[in-house]
């Protein structure tokens, strides 16, 4: 799979463990939730990175306590109509502060990326399509935003307020 | 009114710029119809029974002279020359080319209006009181929170994939012209006992298959915290409403399986945890948004009151018209003015395009160059001299839209149907023609009346809210009808119920001759129909219905 990071496209170099899959002893991997809880303690001492997955039905202050254990996060549309992440991945950014990489996963496409960015996704596996449609693009279609969010951009209200004499 | 500011002239170029970009990948074949279609939808466009018919928003219904020639100019460019009113304040053009959406949105955007989120699972066109600034009963305006509203809704980061559609509707006065309680969420200003300015927060209204009224979930939420209380509801919303039934994905079902009490309790808790800061509305921001809706400076040169009653008495036409469609201003020079877009035997809120020149013609003349659309599917002009009416009104009448009906039988709400839409399950706009040629030689005898039709059940003509409602089924190929009694929008909202086994299409005009006469024998002192249909009960009604059927 394709990796869209910092508005490159890369392969992903995580290995995602499928739940009846067992644990490779090194190099950076994601377990799901459910496996986490099964065997969360047990992994603290491989070496790799270690990232988790979240299906979009989880709510994000069950894993709250157990956000320091993670440097990635990858969240789940498993139809890009279903925007259940969106509110995950803000929940994730400002109650429970994840600074780690959160990814956007599943059905991904092109014109849902500005979004997800300003939820405070920062990666998106993205498919074959995305060379050649130049998906990096999608970042650049508006610099006008009527709301605040995560990704730190300045937003309309605010921008009037600072303008006003 | 609101004119854009640098940012919203840039916002909407680069939303054309994009959206031109999304039919460019569509046509070359980088996108499937299936990823075009919510792309689509979120600029209004919907591929119908004959052509693709594209929603044009016309922001809490609020628009101006200018604006109003661009539509006629697009309608006869792009369309056939017409363009239909809809019960959300916008307006749909029926005969659209795919090809050709990136330029009318372009033409739409240089005149600062836009198709955005006019269909979509995200927030729709937020809608108000047709009469808002200058209605005798109101509070305060509602429109710059209705501004505050669009602008905020707008390309929601975290709410354009909802479970489903989302309709807000704002009411500022005593009497509810903007069916608040049959919205997703309602908001009612109020204020507090110390003056401040609030909002009562309805929640969970809503049409279609499972028609129900929203209910109160908080009873004041100041101004300041109106945008992170409501990212509150839609973000419980957002991730506990339904997504696995398009017919239970509404906040209503939400609303209505969890318990009123229980949601408000879920959202209210949502909300403390929230950052309330980063979205609080600070007074000078939006007395700021509110200093673009200041009242015109009108002439108040006091009316001639003499002659204004000689020529009212000389023309009894005239003088029904003033009573039916004219409302109090807040000046008493003036008149807010309802011109019907429901002449009788015509499609109701259809509007030619040499009308809408009239109209923004007749704006710039008398009204400020002004103009409201309700959602009654019916035009505003809302500052109008009361000196002027005489001459507006002969004017009007010569265009044919002089329908002195407002509020009356013929007045009817009627969506597209089987005519036009590719969801309808029947024709609804010769039901609604026959109904009100029928009907117009008892209009006067029958007072204030409203009759909703929708051609199925999605209810865009709000039929569960009608007096009488008609809803237009498919029963094995046959278009048949259903009747409802004693709906209501407005401060007693309240949805019909079904009277019986539905009519055959031949049968509706005489069958609703029939309940009306039961109701014209039955009532009391002026009684509306839902009231006498709530004192007496459906058995008269039934009695006379099914007897001649």
């Amino acid at each position: 799979m394709l990796l869209l990071e910092d508005g490159t496209l890369r392969e992903d170099g995580w290995h995602h463990v499928a739940d009846d899959e067992a644990i490779p002893a090194s190099g950076d991997i994601t377990v799901s939730f459910t496996r986490w809880k099964e065997v969360g303690a047990t992994l603290n001492g491989r070496s790799g990175k270690l990232g988790l997955r979240l299906d979009n039905t989880t709510a994000p202050a069950d894993v709250a306590p157990d956000l320091s254990h993670f440097q990635l996060i990858v969240l789940n549309f498993p139809k890009f109509t279903d925007g259940r992440a969106y509110s995950q991945a803000r929940l994730l950014r400002t109650r429970h502060g994840y600074k780690g990489e959160l990814r956007a996963g599943g059905n991904v496409l092109r014109d849902q990326l500005l979004f997800m960015r300003r939820c405070g996704f920062n990666s998106f596996i993205v498919g074959e399509r995305a060379v050649k449609e130049d998906w990096a693009k999608a970042f650049g279609e508006f610099d006008v935003f009527y709301q605040t969010a995560q990704d730190g951009r300045p937003w309309v209200m605010r921008q009037r307020l600072n303008a006003a004499p | 009114m609101y004119r854009y500011d640098d940012f919203d002239h840039r916002f909407v170029d680069e939303r054309v710029a994009q959206y031109r970009d999304q039919v460019r990948r569509r046509l070359a074949g980088q996108l499937t119809e299936d990823e075009f279609k919510p792309l689509r939808l979120m600029n209004g466009l919907y591929l119908q029974m004959h052509a693709y018919m594209l929603r044009i928003a016309i922001p809490y219904g609020a628009f101006d002279s200018a604006k109003m020639r661009k539509l006629a100019h697009i309608t006869r460019k792009y369309d056939r020359g017409y363009g239909h009113f809809t019960t959300r304040q916008n307006l749909q053009l029926n005969w659209i080319k795919l090809e050709d959406t990136p330029d009318i949105l372009a033409e739409l955007a240089s005149v600062e209006m836009h198709a955005i989120q006019t269909s979509g699972n995200s927030f729709r066109n937020t809608t108000t009181d047709p009469f808002a600034g200058v209605a005798h009963d109101e509070i305060e305006d509602p429109r710059p929170y209705a501004e505050i509203l669009r602008q905020w809704s707008t390309l929601h980061p975290e709410f354009s994939f909802l479970p489903r559609k989302f309709k807000i509707a704002v009411s500022a006065s005593t009497e509810d012209r903007a069916a608040v309680k049959m919205h997703d969420v309602g908001l009612y200003l109020r204020r507090n006992d110390k003056g401040e300015v609030g909002f009562e927060v309805m929640a969970g209204g809503g049409l279609g298959r499972t028609p129900l009224l929203s209910h109160t979930i908080k009873p004041f939420v100041a101004r300041r915290d109106l945008l992170s209380y409501l990212e509150a509801v839609l973000r419980v919303y957002n991730q506990y409403g339904r997504r696995d039934n398009i017919y239970k994905a509404r906040i209503k079902i939400l609303v209505q399986s969890l318990g009123a009490k229980k949601f408000a309790e879920e959202v209210e808790a949502e909300w403390l945890a929230s950052d309330r800061e980063a979205a609080a509305l600070p007074d000078n921001y939006v007395r700021e948004i509110a200093s673009a809706f200041a009242l015109p400076a009108y002439d108040n040169t006091p009316v001639d009151e003499a002659a204004f009653k000689r020529d009212a008495a000389a023309n009894p036409a005239f003088a029904r018209w003033l009573r039916r469609n004219t409302f109090g201003h807040k000046s008493s020079n003036h008149a807010v003015v309802t011109i019907s877009l429901k002449p009788v035997g015509e499609t109701p809120g259809d509007c030619s395009a040499d009308q809408m020149d009239l109209v923004a013609d007749l704006a710039d003349e008398l009204s400020f160059g002004e103009i409201r659309a309700a959602y009654e599917q019916n035009l505003v002009l809302p500052h109008v001299r009361r000196d002027a009416l005489f001459g507006l009104w002969k004017r009007l009448e010569a265009a044919g839209l002089g329908t002195a009906n407002i509020g009356q039988i013929t007045d009817i709400i009627c969506c597209p149907g089987m005519d036009y839409c590719s969801l309808a399950t029947a024709r609804s706009i010769p039901i609604a023609q026959d109904l009100a040629r029928h009907m117009a030689a008892k209009e006067e005898a029958i007072g204030t009346f409203n009759i909703k039709i929708s051609g199925c059940i999605n209810a865009c003509g709000h039929h569960h809210l009608g007096h009488i409602g008609i809803l237009g089924v498919d029963k094995n190929g046959e278009e048949v009808y259903q009747i409802t009694l004693g709906g209501d929008a407005g401060n007693n909202a309240a949805v019909g119920t079904i009277i019986g086994p539905a009519l055959k299409s031949d049968a509706v005009t005489g069958g609703i001759d029939t309940l009306i006469d039961v109701y014209l024998k039955l009532r009391q002192d002026g009684e509306r129909f839902p009231d006498t249909y709530r004192r007496i009960g459906a058995k008269p009604f039934k009695e006379a219905l099914y007897a001649v059927a």
